[in-house]
């Protein structure tokens, strides 16, 4: 039969479609039964409890929770707040330790990523060097932190190696230095991090295909010029995630400058980062004010993440016009078993 | 083939369960728990317990009867001991008897906390321990630990007064003596002792080590609580000495700028150091300081009274509410705490300072008793008369998050890092979040 512009179209054997179909929720169904269990429900109860009074008195035991509005919000954005005024402090702490280690993190990453993949340059033993540069990332961030520590203490092994070569005459305090503290910990985090970025962002070079390479080669295009014009433009996808995983790590910045300052943050707090913060309310499991924090960070790192989003992704207008403007048809499917029973129709858009 | 499939898969699986039921046959053993933050107890209880038979491959212990004692080990740091205790406690009564926790320990910084709780049961009426077992402690020890109906809830085998302990070569060559008697009649006030320090400081010695190696001496002479009754935090005068005085010493030079327990601290009392002395209390000079300064310089060291009189910590033993072997817990208090032979015995093996009035006497008395780590001085004849003026009146449930981080807060003043008001604000705000049931500041 034809109805105007949808003709049916008899196809036998399909039966397997169906079934094939059905193994396909069933794969991803425990995915989802463990993410509602320990992420979503827990992620309610999270912004539940941001709205209540919920913590351990040392002399009154559990107080709580007692619905309390916003308070916990404004105790915490408030700046003047005594006692609770510190977070723009150690939010500002934290994206400069972010932004310190990202950005070198990204460019020595971009560098050797095309130099990795550039068949010109034929780089020899890289995947002896890809091996080493990954290396870092398989350290525990807080093994990492306490070694720094040790190292760079006025008792340990360095000054104790330089002083008895006769190298410098006093020691140093590192960890009572402000700049220094933000130095290492952005040091240690480029170290774990930047191997692991240069290979995402190689495999997203080498999803580029070798003829765009080769015509802008052809076209007499320099190295400079074909990673401006050609390569980032189409890496773009890639470095956007790049990005924004960083992003949330950075914002997550927690165990390497933790256990580089033994838990106190730096000199003055000034490698205070939020996620220290939060640490500090579990032991007394002030579930309210850690609720607080945690919604408000969710917020700011949702905030980041769509502005970069927006800035970095391409725009596909080109792509947009034409779907709006070309004529589609479309055609059903029905699909029978061998018998000729009817299983069921679909419906596709065609081209006319 | 299905068939002989299926005989194979019925044979294995009863032979499992029939081997599960065997293994259930076996004698049950009673476990009690003991919770710890270090192995000092340990060793205690090995030597002069009575229940004690053995110890066991995997730590835990063996009792009599077929008993097993399990240690459960948190270290202190950041509170984490404080904390995974109060979680097991609140546990307690629906937990298992083989993992209820039976007995743990505290330490005076959280003593009040403890002493308070619903948790720690009262030894007289709850466990049936005596008045007459407890005449010859220290009264201050009880005092700590007795809640506000006078029920005693813990009970110590230690007394913990604080001494100054100095190196005898140091002292010959900056004061030309080391008998301790001199070196006290210097260093009998805290002017006496700021001028030895100068002292120190011109032929090249360092009086302390760390920021924080004088703070107990403050903290316990202080006029207030930390949190007072109307939950907010006072800072004491005697507390704002502290850092007045750690922050002149820190400018002068006086002292070598570690901090309590790091490594340079620790070597500060090892052979090579250039620091002078470490107020330490009872336990420290046993457990710590001996350990530290190495075989080696046995005998290198003397103490003396110090300045003020002061004690530093000291732990209790608490019986968990909800324990199911309330007569072993009893013994075991019994015999570690109470006992003058064994304690008096503790004193002679590991120097430390028991709680035995008459018991510590008869050692301060006694011409032979002497440490040989302090070259024959008989220590135990100076901590008695700091002892009997030990008082605790002014402890809150808040105590150990509170010296913590005003210490760690005052670490950045001293190193120059910070201004004063900045440090205060930052133990403002740790505080606040630490202890979110604080209502403000009186300062």
């Amino acid at each position: 039969m034809e109805k105007g512009n949808e003709e049916i179209i008899v196809l036998s054997q399909r039966k397997k479609h169906f079934k094939i179909n059905n193994w396909a929720y069933i794969f991803i169904v425990p995915f989802f039964i463990s993410f509602i269990f320990f992420q979503l429900i827990p992620l309610c109860q999270t912004i539940y409890y941001s709205f209540t009074e919920y913590y351990y008195g040392q002399m009154t035991g559990t107080v709580g929770p007692n619905w309390n509005n916003f308070q916990n919000f404004i105790s915490i954005l408030n700046p003047s707040a005594v006692g609770y005024g510190g977070f723009w402090k150690y939010l500002g702490n934290t994206l400069i330790l972010w932004i310190c280690g990202a950005l070198p993190q990204f460019i020595i990453a971009l560098v050797l990523a095309v130099w990795f993949t550039d068949n010109r340059l034929k780089i020899k033993g890289s995947r002896f060097f890809k091996t080493v540069i990954y290396m870092p990332n398989l350290m525990m961030a807080s093994a990492l932190g306490y070694l720094f520590m040790v190292m760079v203490l006025p008792s340990g092994p360095i000054f104790d190696l330089f002083l008895n070569l006769g190298w410098i005459n006093e020691t140093f305090r590192f960890l009572e230095d402000e700049v220094w503290v933000r130095i290492l910990i952005v040091l240690m985090n480029f170290l774990m991090w930047f191997g692991n970025t240069t290979l995402q962002l190689m495999s997203g070079i080498m999803g580029i295909s070798d003829d765009v390479f080769e015509s802008a080669r052809l076209d007499g295009a320099s190295a400079m010029r074909t990673f401006r014009s050609v390569t980032f433009p189409l890496l773009k996808p890639i470095f956007v995630y790049v990005f924004i995983t960083s992003l949330i790590g950075g914002i997550q910045l927690f165990d390497t400058a933790y256990f580089l300052t033994s838990r106190g943050g730096g000199p003055n707090g000034t490698s205070y980062t939020l996620m220290m913060y939060l640490y500090e309310m579990i032991p007394n499991k002030n579930y309210g004010m850690a609720g607080a924090l945690s919604v408000i960070l969710f917020i700011i790192t949702g905030v980041l993440s769509i502005v970069v989003f927006r800035t970095i992704t391409p725009h596909n207008d080109a792509m947009k016009d034409e779907k709006k403007t070309k004529a589609k048809r479309r055609i059903w499917l029905r699909c029978s078993n061998n018998y000729g029973e009817t299983l069921g129709y679909e419906s596709k858009f065609i081209d006319k | 083939m299905k068939k002989t499939f299926k005989l194979v898969a019925v044979a294995a699986v009863s032979c499992c369960i029939l081997g599960a039921v065997s293994s259930c046959g076996e004698a049950a053993q009673h476990i009690i728990n003991v919770r710890v933050w270090n192995d000092e107890f340990q060793k205690r209880f090995r030597a002069y317990s009575t229940d004690y038979v053995k110890t066991l491959d995997n730590g835990d212990e063996l009792l009599k009867d077929n008993v097993i004692l399990r240690w459960n080990v948190t270290a202190n740091d950041g509170g984490a001991y404080q904390q995974a205790l109060d979680e097991v406690l609140a546990k307690n009564a629906s937990a298992s008897a083989d993992d209820k926790v039976d007995l743990f320990l505290f330490e005076a910084d959280a003593a009040k906390k403890y002493a308070t709780s619903n948790y720690t049961l009262d030894v007289k009426s709850d466990l049936g321990m005596t008045d007459s077992e407890f005449e010859d402690q220290y009264k201050y020890t009880q005092d700590v630990v007795t809640d506000s109906e006078g029920a005693l809830r813990g009970t110590s085998w230690q007394a913990t007064p604080g001494l100054f302990a100095f190196r005898t070569d140091i002292a010959d060559e900056v004061l030309g003596t080391h008998d301790p008697v001199a070196v006290q009649a210097k260093l009998s006030t805290w002017e006496g002792f700021n001028a030895v320090a100068a002292q120190m400081k011109a032929k090249g010695y360092y009086m302390l080590s760390g920021y924080d190696d004088s703070y107990r001496v403050f903290s316990n002479n202080v006029s207030s609580k930390w949190v007072g009754d109307d939950g907010k935090v006072n800072l004491d005068p005697s507390i704002k000495s502290w850092v007045d005085q750690t922050k002149d010493y820190t400018t002068n030079g006086y002292n070598h700028k570690t901090v309590l327990w790091d490594k340079t601290w620790t070597a500060d009392q090892g052979p090579e150091s250039k620091v002078f002395g470490f107020f330490y209390s009872t336990w420290g000079i046993n457990f710590t300081l001996a350990g530290n300064a190495t075989k080696a310089m046995y005998g290198k060291w003397r103490v003396c009274e110090g300045p003020a009189s002061w004690y530093w910590g000291g732990t209790w033993l608490g019986a968990a509410k909800d324990t199911d072997d309330q007569m072993l817990v009893k013994q075991i208090m019994r015999d570690l705490t109470t006992n003058k032979d064994k304690l008096v015995q503790c004193t002679k093996d590991t120097e430390d300072y028991t709680n035995t009035v008459s018991g510590m006497h008869s050692l301060a008395t006694d011409a032979d008793f002497g440490s040989e780590f302090l070259g024959g001085q008989n220590h135990i004849a100076l901590f008695e008369n700091s002892a009997k003026d030990i008082e605790l009146k002014y402890i809150s449930a808040y105590d150990q998050g509170c010296n913590e981080k005003f210490q760690e807060a005052m670490h950045d003043y001293f190193a120059g890092t910070a201004t004063y008001d900045a440090a205060i604000t930052s133990f403002k705000t740790k505080i606040q979040t630490y202890y979110p049931d604080i209502k403000g500041f009186n300062f």
